[in-house]
């Protein structure tokens, strides 16, 4: 059983923006949404500061509180690689899962459905990294299988200090920000 | 001061805006605004190079069931290496850009007013053939100027050297790097050029002069310069602002405004003291070594502190950093370089920098680009002009190797040495792209043909008498990319799909004025595959291979020293020139010396500005999915400062500037991120043209606030950081 996670480096990424523009054009958001976004995480008092940068998206996580609190069973895990995503037919748009998320990673849709980030799982099943990964001019993001040992991902979570967000929600987040 | 009302400044036909109109609804997908009458099924990729800026990246287009789907880098190219920046992965929302130009107009009242008719491309072009003919029988050839910004314009280029006038200007000289360049050419003798040959990605220490990678996006330097971050190099940053870059820095350096080049002389000043320079690479290579050593010794870090505030213990620590890695230590020349006034001078110093360095010409320095020898398409020799070029005369500006454009802007205003009666303006906002927007209205109004070339009805372009509008890069073919790089390659830029309206080609609108002109010899050929093909077959190579790969690349050549590159300079002396006898003998300093900026009023802010890394110039701030990732600019204030003020994150403020000139409002950004003596906000933003309707009105103008420049004396650059603003709270929309 696959475990998809993406890890992040942050002494790369520069916060251009390129992976919410790719997610934008590959997956047709509508104009006014978008499903990543960037953090500009400063520290410090000028000019002795320190600044993270991190592209951020749905957790994908392990324990996810969206598909826990769905009344209709429209949010749920995908049943390759622990992706968690949104059947839209099946949303009311009740929001009670933008309520429960932790990451405000959510939103609905002008046509009514809750709509998020789905690790580009119609690109993932042909093979291909998510469409923010494989655009990346910095190469800050990678995508792979954690239950593989000798991924990508695997290796870089075995050799660099990293982290999650919001760890203490207990949510299991699946992606990993290199520091 | 005397201003035209600014509402007068853009307005173009009310037939276009109805029908624009009626597609424009919130939350759409941004592809479904593009209607299509195709019944193309299935995917299909086209190969072909970026146009969102200069930096022309290979990419691949998407389209899906007809209807253009996405961009991604073409992984041929080596400029992208597959991967597109932000704004070249949303070049698609160029075409879906619902306010786009769509048929040529001719403006039937006086200039700014808002009467214009939709004409055929044939009446179009018979009036401005029929103008310039005026012009030309008035004034001579000489006397029709054109105004150009990246490869699109070379055929309008060849049109007008066709005509016989010399006086064709770009931006990128005088308003952007061309201090930079003549700075390098009087040290080296050769340009930086572009894309810079910088070898970032083999930088050990890599040192960034108000360069902000990351945020000003080039593609390459920002992919190289992940490189280096990833690779541990030793970065350092001096900025006043804490840019994304500083963020990545070992040492960052908060420098007053205005005073790099007090710095840069104070690192010199170590760096020789303390013998710390290649010492080889200096007796081998430069002139003057002496005479420039005893020039900085005045320069010391202790007398750089009361000027930079940099503490004299961190300009040595960051003098003997660099030293550590030389030769791969690389002070980044920079691109837009016209700040201060003194920026040739600072551009030399950070070459006499590099030079102690012994990093020009070597790996983890500057490389010596080279390029594939595709021969030109042979037409017959321009006419040669009359009169000289207009912008430099008497050679005031001594060091200006190219063609000053506010040099033009000025003759058009004083009819000296000689009138210029008509403008071309191709995809260049000139109302934001020249310093003090007065002097180029004053200007415009002295002309008898203004025509602007653009994809959107652009400021520049309400103030045309005819708007012609271009299909954009993904539905036209454009010149080769020959490009000079780390390795030779030729890359083909060809339509992904059709254009949706009476929207033409730059080499077709070229060539049919041409030919209206009585100038159709110099277009010997059918189109522009025709033209492109047997360039290409000339050269040898493939064309089929070219429009299906979009990118063709040469064999590696060495581009090092140490790989057989010759250590060729062509200054006088044939050497890198530490003290520069020419200079002397024109008047200026053969050794750059330091002059303490001017202040501003007491209370105001030094005006800095920027880029954003979605956002290139004020061309793209229409664009639907580049919108939707930065939507305005913000005015940054140190957090200390806005504090006291009372000002907060999202507050409406305007500026205004020490000419009273008040900015359309705009967010305040409380942030530690920036001294307490200057704001920043990122160019491009502030639009008052109208038809721009996601851009009007989103943010504040620097270029508005720009109304007073310092010249470069040695090559006309106009300096733009001389500018300085008050605060106001606001609740008020302005303009």
């Amino acid at each position: 059983m696959a475990r998809l996670a993406m890890v992040i480096d942050t002494v790369r990424c520069v916060g251009c923006m390129d992976c919410i523009v790719a997610c934008k054009t590959e997956n047709q958001t509508p104009e006014g949404f978008n499903r990543d976004w960037i953090a500009y995480d400063t520290q410090g008092k000028f000019p002795t500061l320190h600044q993270e940068i991190r592209s951020e998206r749905c957790n994908q996580c392990s324990e996810p509180p969206c598909v826990d609190c769905c009344p209709t069973g429209a949010s749920h895990v995908h049943e390759y690689g622990g992706v968690v995503l949104v059947e839209k037919t099946m949303c009311i748009g009740c929001k009670a899962c933008i309520a429960s998320c932790p990451y405000d990673a959510r939103y609905v849709h002008p046509e009514g459905y809750v709509d998020k980030c789905t690790f580009c799982i119609h690109r993932v099943e042909k093979g291909m990294d998510p469409a923010c990964v494989s655009v990346c001019p910095t190469h800050c993001m990678h995508f792979g299988d954690l239950e593989d040992p000798l991924s990508n991902v695997s290796k870089l979570l075995a050799s660099r200090k990293h982290h999650t967000l919001i760890p203490q929600a207990g949510t299991e987040p699946h992606v990993y920000y290199l520091t | 001061m005397t201003t035209l009302s600014r509402r007068k400044f853009l307005k173009i036909s009310g037939a276009t805006v109805a029908a624009a109109s009626a597609v424009a609804a919130a939350g759409r997908s941004v592809s479904s605004a593009i209607a299509t009458t195709n019944v193309e099924r299935g995917d299909r990729t086209v190969a072909t190079y970026c146009d969102i800026c200069f930096w022309k990246c290979g990419a691949i287009a998407h389209v899906r069931d007809g209807k253009l789907w996405k961009v991604e880098g073409n992984p041929l190219d080596p400029l992208s290496n597959g991967r597109l920046c932000p704004r070249g992965t949303g070049g698609v929302g160029a075409a879906f850009d619902t306010d786009r130009l769509r048929a040529p107009l001719i403006r039937r009242r006086d200039r700014g007013e808002d009467e214009w008719v939709e004409v055929t491309w044939d009446e179009a072009m018979t009036y401005i053939a029929e103008r310039m003919q005026k012009i030309k029988s008035s004034y001579g050839p000489e006397s029709v100027a054109l105004f150009s910004h990246g490869i699109g314009g070379n055929f309008f280029k060849h049109t007008i050297k066709a005509f016989g006038s010399p006086n064709i200007s770009a931006p990128s000289f005088a308003q952007c790097r061309g201090p930079r360049d003549v700075g390098f050419r009087l040290t080296f003798g050769e340009d930086v050029s572009s894309p810079e040959r910088t070898d970032i990605r083999n930088a050990q220490c890599l040192v960034l002069i108000g360069s902000h990678l990351g945020e000003n996006m080039h593609n390459t330097q920002v992919q190289e310069f992940a490189d280096a971050v990833g690779n541990g190099a030793s970065i350092i940053v001096v900025d006043p602002r804490y840019s994304i870059a500083a963020s990545k820095a070992k040492y960052y350096l908060p420098i007053k405004p205005g005073t790099d080049l007090a710095l840069i002389l104070a690192w010199m000043n170590v760096i020789v003291a303390e013998k710390l320079y290649d010492a080889e690479y200096v007796a081998m290579y430069g002139f003057g070594f002496e005479p420039f050593a005893a020039s900085i010794a005045p320069y010391t870090p202790e007398w750089a502190y009361p000027e930079t505030g940099i503490e004299p213990a961190l300009i040595r620590a960051t003098a003997r950093e660099m030293a550590r890695y030389r030769p791969a230590t690389l002070i980044h020349p920079g691109r837009h370089a016209t700040w201060y006034g003194d920026d040739a001078q600072r551009s030399r110093a950070i070459a006499l920098l590099n030079a102690l360095m012994g990093s020009w010409g070597r790996k983890g320095g500057f490389y010596a680009p080279v390029s594939m020898d595709v021969p030109a398409y042979p037409t017959p020799p321009y006419p040669t002009p009359s009169k000289l070029k207009v912008d430099n005369p008497d050679h005031k500006y001594p060091f200006a190797h190219e063609t000053i454009t506010t040099g033009i802007r000025e003759a058009t205003i004083t009819g000296k040495p000689y009138p210029i009666k008509g403008w071309f303006v191709y995809a260049t906002n000139l109302l934001h792209a020249l310093p003090n927007e007065q002097e180029t209205i004053r200007a415009m109004q002295n002309l008898d043909l203004l025509v602007v070339i653009d994809v959107i009805p652009s400021e520049i372009a309400g103030w045309a008498d005819v708007v012609l509008p271009e299909s954009i890069y993904l539905e036209r073919h454009d010149e080769l990319n020959v490009e000079w790089f780390r390795e030779p390659f030729v890359a083909l830029r060809q339509p992904v799909v059709e254009s949706p309206n009476d929207q033409k080609p730059n080499w077709w609108m070229a060539k049919t004025l041409a030919e209206k002109l009585g100038l159709g010899a110099y277009y010997p050929w059918k189109n522009a595959e025709e033209y492109l093909s047997t360039r290409i077959t000339n050269a040898g190579m493939s064309w089929e291979q070219l429009k299906k790969d979009g990118i063709i690349r040469g064999e590696k050549r060495p581009i090092f020293f140490d790989e057989g590159v010759p250590a060729e300079f062509p200054t006088p002396t044939g050497k890198i020139e530490f003290f520069s006898v020419q200079l002397q003998k024109a008047g200026f300093d053969p050794v750059p010396m330091y002059k303490r900026p001017e202040g501003g009023p007491p209370g105001s802010f030094r005006l800095l500005y920027g880029r954003s890394p979605v956002h290139s110039f004020s061309r793209t701030q229409n664009n639907p999915v580049l919108m939707d990732m930065v939507d305005e600019n913000m005015v940054w204030v140190n957090a200390d400062v806005a504090d006291r003020n009372g000002w907060k994150t999202g507050d409406w403020v305007v500026l205004r500037n020490q000419d009273g000139v008040v900015s359309n409002r705009i967010k305040v950004l409380a942030t530690e991120r920036i001294r307490p003596d200057c704001v920043y906000m990122v160019h491009g933003f502030g639009h008052t043209a109208k038809h721009l309707r996601r851009a009007l009105g989103r943010g504040a103008s620097d270029s508005q606030l720009i109304t007073r420049y310092a010249v470069d004396p040695l090559m006309g650059g106009t300096a733009m950081n001389v500018n300085f603003v008050t605060i106001e709270a606001t609740e008020v929309a302005h303009g």
